[in-house]
């Protein structure tokens, strides 16, 4: 029963011309940022290597391939999928209650755990969808473009210089860390989404608590740092950046197939877990002692 | 009889408010069960408890013999109801709303399955139409068919008739009839439509304030010796006066919009014309009120 539920739902998101903003907003983006640094990408690098330009001659064409461009292409679009991913999560419940359909699911003979596990299914696989979209764009897209070569990361005043073969592998890594945030972000706007009866408060609370965490990582005030940050979903979410910090050796030459601090990628995904588990099970408490009254 | 709904000192409370209380009634195999009360009274509520969507704060629900609480998945999927307006997604046609409240229900139905129930309830020439275009009626028999899809037992209909034309409402009194007569379900109804339901109903409960009325068959709820009388006369005062002095006066109950109204032996009403007449009390009106809707009023504003 619960695969039939399943594809019920994915049939009901995939039916709502809604669904499909969001992979129209980021393909568009993608495709922006693509032409911004086809025709501007070298201002872009120097920007990124001023700190390293005086010490050794930078090979700009050479770091501007397709592998650097998703990577800048993915720090700057992950940061607002939330949104995309709260404005369907957030509607899963609510939505039903506000258009007066969930007093007809509900009366149904399936659980109410059933109906909620899966409506979460179905928002994973939308979160999924929506990553392989991305990566369909902003990887394969840019490859195109831009071509491949080594991949050089910046991170703050260091740099890290992975060899073209040595990429594919992390880039799918970060696509499935990022499903697995993306997908914490699903769970707390299911959450929401059980105590609302109309669409929008699930998703504006999303926002809110995802900007305000985001705001409380970036002010790097010590007693945050301390207490907030490291427990903080927001700060996690970002994990997928590890991917593409790479070990170094004795010299300082970059180990192949190395990730600079996997235990701290370990962690963050642990902790991601727990926050889903965490949403879910509110969610399910909650969703099964609810009197359906809209 | 078999009874299929029996509910036992069923209680619901949100918060202060008493929505339902003590409410016990049963309904037997193959009845048409008429459910009346005012907006308020916890008619929907008590619906919303037989389909699960509230959690009673005391009491039992047995359906098909079974706890409801223990056997809540066997239980609907052998019911089909729609409870207040049937919201649908308006943005699915009608036969993809109905392929999915079939599955839903665990049936798997076929395309000429979903096009003969849309044709029983008069839609198959808007089967392909986005429900977003319907009228309330159309969606409330698009409703109605999303119910009856998976060919459930027991029919429950919260307010069937909202939102329909005159025909509309025959054509669902005949259907509902057709449900209980021909294919033998068993049907609780909720409305407002008095006379409707006086035509479909085999049995009534009437609730007030969360509170059992009165139950029990329509012809013994309007007992055809005892009746509510109404006597209408420009002369108001004059005729009460007479008639408290005389001995009508144990008869007498409270006045409904300037008319004088009695409870007696409809036999008598030509003796009490005659004597209002010979005291030159003009009668403009004298008559019976003995329909579903005058019992409903005589009970509900004691």
């Amino acid at each position: 029963m619960f695969t039939e539920l399943l594809k019920i739902e994915l049939y009901k998101i995939f039916k709502r011309p809604r669904t499909f903003i969001a992979f129209g907003a980021i393909a568009v983006i993608i495709l922006l940022v693509q032409f911004a640094l086809k025709v501007n990408g070298r201002d872009f690098v120097q920007f990124y290597t001023e700190s390293q330009s005086d010490t050794f001659e930078i090979p700009y064409e050479k770091i501007l391939n397709g592998y650097f461009v998703c990577v800048a292409v993915l720090h700057m679009i992950l940061v607002h999928v939330p949104l995309l991913v709260a404005l369907i999560a957030g509607d899963m419940i609510s939505g039903e209650a506000s258009l007066g359909t969930l007093r007809l699911l509900a009366g149904k003979p399936v659980t109410r755990t059933q109906l909620l596990l899966a409506k979460f299914a179905a928002s994973t696989v939308y979160v999924v969808l929506l990553l392989a979209w991305m990566a369909l764009f902003a990887l394969l897209g840019s490859m195109l473009i831009f071509g491949t070569e080594d991949l050089v990361v910046f991170k703050e005043t260091d740099m890290h210089i992975m060899k073209a073969g040595d990429v594919i592998w992390r880039f799918f890594a970060a696509f499935v860390f990022a499903a697995l945030a993306l997908t914490c972000i699903a769970a707390m706007a299911l959450m929401f989404s059980v105590f609302s009866e109309n669409s929008l408060g699930p998703i504006v609370a999303t926002v809110c608590v995802v900007i305000v965490f985001t705001i409380v990582q970036q002010l790097r005030v010590p007693v945050f740092e301390e207490t907030v940050n490291p427990w903080s979903f927001t700060t996690h979410m970002l994990g997928w950046k590890g991917f593409f910090y790479v070990e170094k050796n004795a010299e300082g030459a970059t180990i192949t197939g190395s990730i600079e601090n996997p235990a701290a990628l370990l962690r963050s995904g642990l902790i991601l877990t727990g926050y889903i588990l965490l949403f879910l099970g509110v969610s399910i408490r909650s969703f099964s002692k609810k009197d359906i009254l809209s | 009889m078999n009874q299929v709904i029996r509910a036992e000192q069923l209680s619901k409370d949100f918060g202060d408010i008493k929505a339902v209380r003590d409410l016990s009634f049963s309904v037997g195999q193959g009845q048409v069960y008429g459910f009346l009360g005012q907006n308020g009274a916890g008619k929907s509520t008590t619906i919303r408890m037989l389909l699960t969507l509230v959690e009673p704060s005391s009491g039992t629900i047995e359906i098909f013999g079974m706890n409801l609480k223990k056997h809540r998945k066997e239980i609907l999927r052998r019911t089909g109801a729609i409870i207040e307006k049937p919201d649908l997604y308006k943005y699915l046609t009608a036969k993809e709303n109905l392929r999915i409240f079939s599955r839903l229900s665990a049936v798997k139905v076929s395309e000429k399955k979903i096009m003969d129930q849309l044709a029983l309830v008069g839609l198959a020439d808007r089967a392909e139409s986005k429900v977003k275009t319907y009228s309330q009626g159309m969606k409330q028999r698009l409703g109605l068919a999303t119910a009856l899809i998976h060919d459930p037992e027991l029919v429950i209909l919260d307010e069937p008739a909202n939102g329909l034309d005159p025909q509309g409402i025959a054509d669902m009194r005949n259907l509902i009839l057709h449900l209980s007569k021909e294919l033998g379900k068993t049907l609780l109804v909720s409305s407002h439509l008095l006379g409707e339901m006086e035509m479909v109903a085999d049995q009534l409960l009437i609730i007030h304030k969360g509170e059992k009325v009165v139950e029990g068959r329509v012809s013994e709820l309007l007992n055809p010796e005892q009746s509510i009388v109404e006597l209408v006369t420009p002369d108001t005062l004059g005729a009460l006066a007479f008639l408290r002095q005389s001995g009508w006066a144990g008869t007498l109950k409270e006045p409904v919009n300037g008319a004088i109204r009695m409870e007696f032996n409809k036999q008598q009403i030509p003796e009490l014309n005659r004597q209002l007449v010979e005291k030159g009390i003009p009668v403009l009106s004298l008559r019976p009120l003995n329909s579903l809707e005058d019992y409903f009023l005589s009970l509900t504003k004691r």
